[in-house]
Order: C-alpha cells, then sequence, then structure tokens
C-alpha cells in the first residue's frame, strides 16, 4: 500500500486530500465498521447538534459508543451537518454519550472531522468556550477506555474537546492543527493566501504529529487517498481499535485514567 | 433623505465600531514629562499619579488599563509580596517557525519577563493561596508550551500544597507559533484541574481584558467561581471570524462581561478595586473547617 512517491508529499496536498469531496465521511467509516449502529440523539438541555453522531454499536460483539463528527457527504447533507461544526450543544451531547458508556462499561470511539467548532452568535451565547473546557476535563475523568481517531480535519479546539483519550489515531493524509492553514496564513503572515506555506510551517501532518508523540498510531490509506479504495483502512483501523481496546480494558480504572493524565501532561516542548 | 439616513447610519456603525475596537486594546498614552497620561475611553488627560492610586483604573470613567502580570499579583497579595514559582521555564521552538525566538526575545527585551505568566505563592487577607497571572503585554498572553507548562505546575503545586487556587487571565487565546504544542496545552491545563478539584479545593478564575480563545476554552472557564472584571471581553472565536462567518453584525453588548454574566458563563462582574475584598471573603468562606 505504501510507496515512496508518499513520502514527497508536500503538507498542502494532504491538506486537499483531506478535504476532498469524494472523502469518506463518519457515516460510511460507521456503516462499514460498525452495521449494527443505533444513532441516539439529543444533549438533553438544549438540542440534538446533526454536526455530531452519537450512538451505539458493537465491535467484535462487544458494545461501543462511537461519537463522531460528520460533516456530510452532499451539498444538502453537509448544510443540515453545519460542515461539521458543532455549536456547544454538540459537546453537552458528547459529553451525555460518554458518561452513558461509563456507566454500562463500554469503550468510547471519537471520530475527529471539524474545520472547528462553530463561530457563531448562537454558539457563543450559549458557551462554547465552556462547552469545549468542560468536555476536556470530563474526558480526563472518563472511566472507560476511550480512543479518538482523526479521520480528516482536526480543527483546533472544535476537535480537540472530543480528543482528549487514551489513544489517538490519524489517517494519514489528515491534518490536526491549531487553526486552519488559512486562518493561521492570514494572520502570521497577513495574507491567507500562502495557506500553503503555512500547512507546512504549522506541522499538521499524521506524520509530524506521530514524531512529535501527539498521535500514537497512523491508519494507512489507498496511495490516491482515501477516498479511492476505503476498505483496507477501515479493516485496519478495525483491527487497531480491536487490538487496543484489548489492553485497554485490562486497566484497573486508577491505572487507566493516571496514564491517560501522564499522556497530556507530558506534551509541550520547554527548557528550564 | 432614506439614502441619507443610511449612510449615517453606516457611518455610525464605523464610528462605534472604531470605539469599541479602541477598547479592547485600551491602553494609556504616556505623556513624556509622565505628570499626566491620556485615558483612551473618556479622552481626558488625568495625573498619573492618581490613575497608580486607582488601581490603573482611569479616575474619570472607570475604564480598566490592562495591566501586567507582575503588578496584578503585586495589587492581590499581601504587603504586595508573592514567592515566585517555576521561574526558569523557557520558551523553546518546537516547531521550527520562522523568527519565533527573536520575536520571543524582543518580548522578553520589553517586559522584562520570559514568557506570558507569572505563577506564585502568596496570601490573601492572611489565607494562602497558589496565584498565578497572564501578562497581555507578553505576546498578547498567548499560552504555548511554556505558559502552558507553568499553569499546569501551578495547578500540581495548589493540589499537592492543598492551597485554594486563583488564576488571572489575559490572554488572546493559543500561541500559534507553536502550533498542535499550544493545542494541547488545553487538555493539559484542563485535566491538571480535574485534579485539584477532586481533592475538594478552590479555584477561583478570574477572566481579565480580554480572555478569548484556547485560554477561554480552557482554564479560564472551568473556575468553581468564574469572575469577570469589569470592561473584560469575553469569548472562543474572534469577532471578526464571526462577523465573516455569519456575514452580519454583532450584537452591541457582544462577547462583553455583562454578555457573559447574562448567558450564565461567570458568577461576578467586579470592578478591580473590588477584585481583592471579594475574593478574599470568598477565600473565608471555603476556609472554615479546613486547616
Amino acid at each position: 500500500m505504501m510507496n515512496q512517491s508518499k513520502y514527497d508529499m508536500k503538507a498542502w496536498d494532504r491538506v486537499l486530500l483531506a478535504r476532498h469531496n469524494k472523502r469518506p465521511t463518519a457515516t460510511e467509516l460507521i456503516d462499514f465498521i460498525f452495521p449494527d449502529f443505533i444513532e441516539l440523539h439529543g444533549d438533553r438541555l438544549y438540542g440534538d447538534d446533526a454536526a455530531l453522531i452519537c450512538g451505539i454499536a458493537t465491535l467484535n460483539g462487544q458494545p461501543v459508543t462511537i461519537i463522531a463528527q460528520e460533516k456530510g457527504d452532499c451539498v444538502h447533507e453537509r448544510i443540515k451537518r453545519n460542515f461539521g461544526m458543532p455549536h456547544p450543544e454538540g459537546y453537552r451531547k458528547a459529553n451525555r454519550f460518554m458518561k452513558q458508556a461509563e456507566k454500562f462499561k463500554r469503550p468510547v470511539i471519537f471520530i475527529i472531522d471539524t474545520p472547528g467548532a462553530y463561530p457563531g452568535v448562537g454558539a457563543e451565547e450559549r458557551g462554547q468556550a465552556s462547552a469545549i473546557a468542560v468536555s476536556m476535563t470530563e474526558m480526563m475523568s472518563t472511566k472507560t477506555p476511550m480512543i479518538s481517531v482523526v479521520l480528516s480535519e482536526g480543527g483546533s479546539g472544535g476537535a480537540l474537546a472530543i480528543g482528549v483519550s487514551d489513544r489517538v489515531y490519524m489517517f494519514e493524509n489528515a491534518i490536526y492543527s491549531i487553526l486552519s492553514p488559512e486562518g493561521f496564513a492570514s494572520i502570521l503572515y497577513k495574507d491567507s493566501s500562502l495557506a500553503s506555506k503555512a500547512a507546512d510551517d504549522m506541522k499538521l501532518t499524521a506524520q509530524d504529529l506521530y514524531q512529535y508523540k501527539i498521535i500514537d498510531h497512523i491508519i494507512i490509506e489507498d496511495e490516491h487517498g482515501l477516498h479511492c479504495n476505503y476498505s483496507l483502512s477501515f479493516d485496519y483501523l478495525k483491527k487497531q481499535l480491536s487490538e487496543d481496546f484489548a489492553i485497554l480494558s485490562k486497566l484497573d480504572e486508577n491505572t487507566l485514567l493516571q496514564t491517560r493524565y501522564n499522556k497530556y501532561r507530558n506534551m509541550g516542548e520547554f527548557n528550564e | 433623505m432614506n439614502n441619507f439616513f443610511d449612510k449615517r447610519k453606516v457611518e455610525l456603525d464605523v464610528f462605534k465600531q472604531t470605539v469599541r475596537n479602541r477598547k479592547i486594546i485600551a491602553t494609556k498614552i504616556n505623556i513624556p514629562d509622565g505628570l499626566f497620561m491620556k485615558c483612551e475611553i473618556c479622552n481626558e488627560m488625568v495625573l498619573q499619579e492618581d490613575v497608580e492610586k486607582n488601581l490603573e483604573v482611569c479616575p474619570n470613567c472607570n475604564n480598566h488599563f490592562r495591566i501586567s502580570a507582575r503588578l496584578r499579583l503585586k495589587m492581590m497579595c499581601d504587603g504586595e509580596k508573592f514567592t515566585e514559582l517555576f521561574t526558569t521555564i523557557q520558551t523553546v521552538n518546537p516547531l521550527k517557525f520562522p523568527d519565533y525566538l527573536e520575536k520571543i526575545q524582543k518580548y522578553q527585551t520589553e517586559t522584562k519577563e520570559l514568557d506570558a505568566f507569572v505563577a506564585a505563592r502568596g496570601a490573601i487577607d492572611g489565607i494562602e493561596v497558589a496565584i498565578g497571572a497572564l501578562d497581555s503585554y507578553f505576546m498578547m498572553g498567548s499560552m504555548g508550551s511554556a505558559v502552558g507548562e507553568k499553569v499546569t505546575r501551578l495547578i500540581e503545586y495548589a493540589t499537592k500544597h492543598r492551597l485554594p487556587l486563583i488564576i488571572f487571565s489575559a490572554s488572546g487565546g493559543a500561541r500559534m507559533q507553536e502550533g498542535i504544542f499550544s493545542l494541547m496545552q488545553m487538555a493539559k491545563t484542563a485535566a491538571a484541574l480535574k485534579y485539584h478539584s477532586g481533592a475538594r479545593l478552590l479555584y477561583i478564575s478570574v477572566l481579565t481584558n480580554p480572555t478569548t480563545g484556547g485560554v477561554a476554552a480552557s482554564f479560564a472557564s472551568l473556575g468553581d467561581i468564574n469572575i469577570a472584571e469589569s470592561g473584560a471581553l469575553i469569548g472562543f472565536a474572534g469577532q471578526r471570524v464571526i462577523k465573516q462567518t455569519i456575514n452580519q453584525e454583532l450584537p452591541k453588548d457582544f462577547q462583553t462581561a455583562e454578555f457573559q454574566l447574562a448567558k450564565g458563563f461567570v458568577d461576578l462582574i467586579l470592578s478591580r478595586k473590588d477584585l481583592k475584598p471579594t475574593i478574599s471573603k470568598l477565600l473565608q468562606f471555603h476556609c472554615k473547617g479546613v486547616k
């Protein structure tokens, strides 16, 4: 599956693949790996955010909770899904299903695919900052194994809000960053057309983040991108999830939480 | 005639916008002799000495000037004294981002701080606290690895020594130049707070002007008690980004302290002069029965 030319790909080429309009979204991933998925709705506080799909399925016969950001695969769906940009109620819905999973000792799989948390008036009124902050602390203390998978785009706090897990995987051509390359270019180079340079400077590819130990696994893709053949990648993801959950399920709760804490505690580069 | 009013409205909006934007970066313009200064909000010339006595608040219009982290800690701690912690943590350039370290050096020279957060142990009316403040004069108080590490160590210090924790935020958010490492500081600081909270210790978060982005979306929003200082801009997304996204004007008091109070995300709004007495009282409420 791998060949040399893939290593020569520029960060920007991967950005384009990550955003390719035929790239499978979370729904396709769920259909493929979890055909018995039942979707459940609502945050029980305000509403049901369509940018986040939650529900229960089985993985090798074991029940799991799935929490996935969904971008939509056609114009109509994309509008319905708000292009995968959750409002605060989305994160509160994710939290509700995570806590439900904890109660029933189900592992949780988070699928990250968002340009970012939605920047809008309603989102601010309902506390986007608070929703993201609370989601991260809650993830830190949830006593069940959790794995986050960056499928295509991991946009900033909107991605990290469901990205504080025991393991983090990234698809080979996915990107994960503090801001979109366009936003980054417009802030730091005062020119959003320099997005491709920004993509290079930001170090947002799976390969970079694996090197930095921000992620734990890269899910390989077809050499022309996930949209050309996803079955091999999804099979590989399923195998990896099964293996890691088998390991994580053996840990007692305290070790699980302490290890998760240490993982994030050690992130950051500084001198002293 | 209609046209005239429309045009007038646009001009007024632009004017208001300029005034509002100015407030966000409200700062004092120093007159060379240092005797008088001009408040950018009311445009009055005020005596520098009066402003200092008034805790860096305009005596004329109550505009709260931005203050450094060190001055903030002095204002809060008994006898203006505190023991600074984790003073050797320094920023590096993990992404090898062009000109980043030069920029850091420039801010270090200007502010005489190593980075944008000062951590300390001090006392407020005799009650020992772990206390820290972000410095908006240092690269807009942005959070990179060094800031994230210091914030986390302060939280862990408070947990270990069973101290109440007070953090003053003043930040544009996560620091872009450290990319994903800055983003991860949000998870790191939020995680550390979970343990502080689990030990049943008090955390008071004071959101000052401005508190936005990755700092608002991590430790600054997670106080047992969230206090907004008067005049603070508080929110997740930047106003320019939101305007571009929704393509319309923003509500009048959008992302102000009053807005956050009305929406239920801060517990109270306090003037600078009321911060110490109120925080002191809150600390006392939480001290009873605790050694």
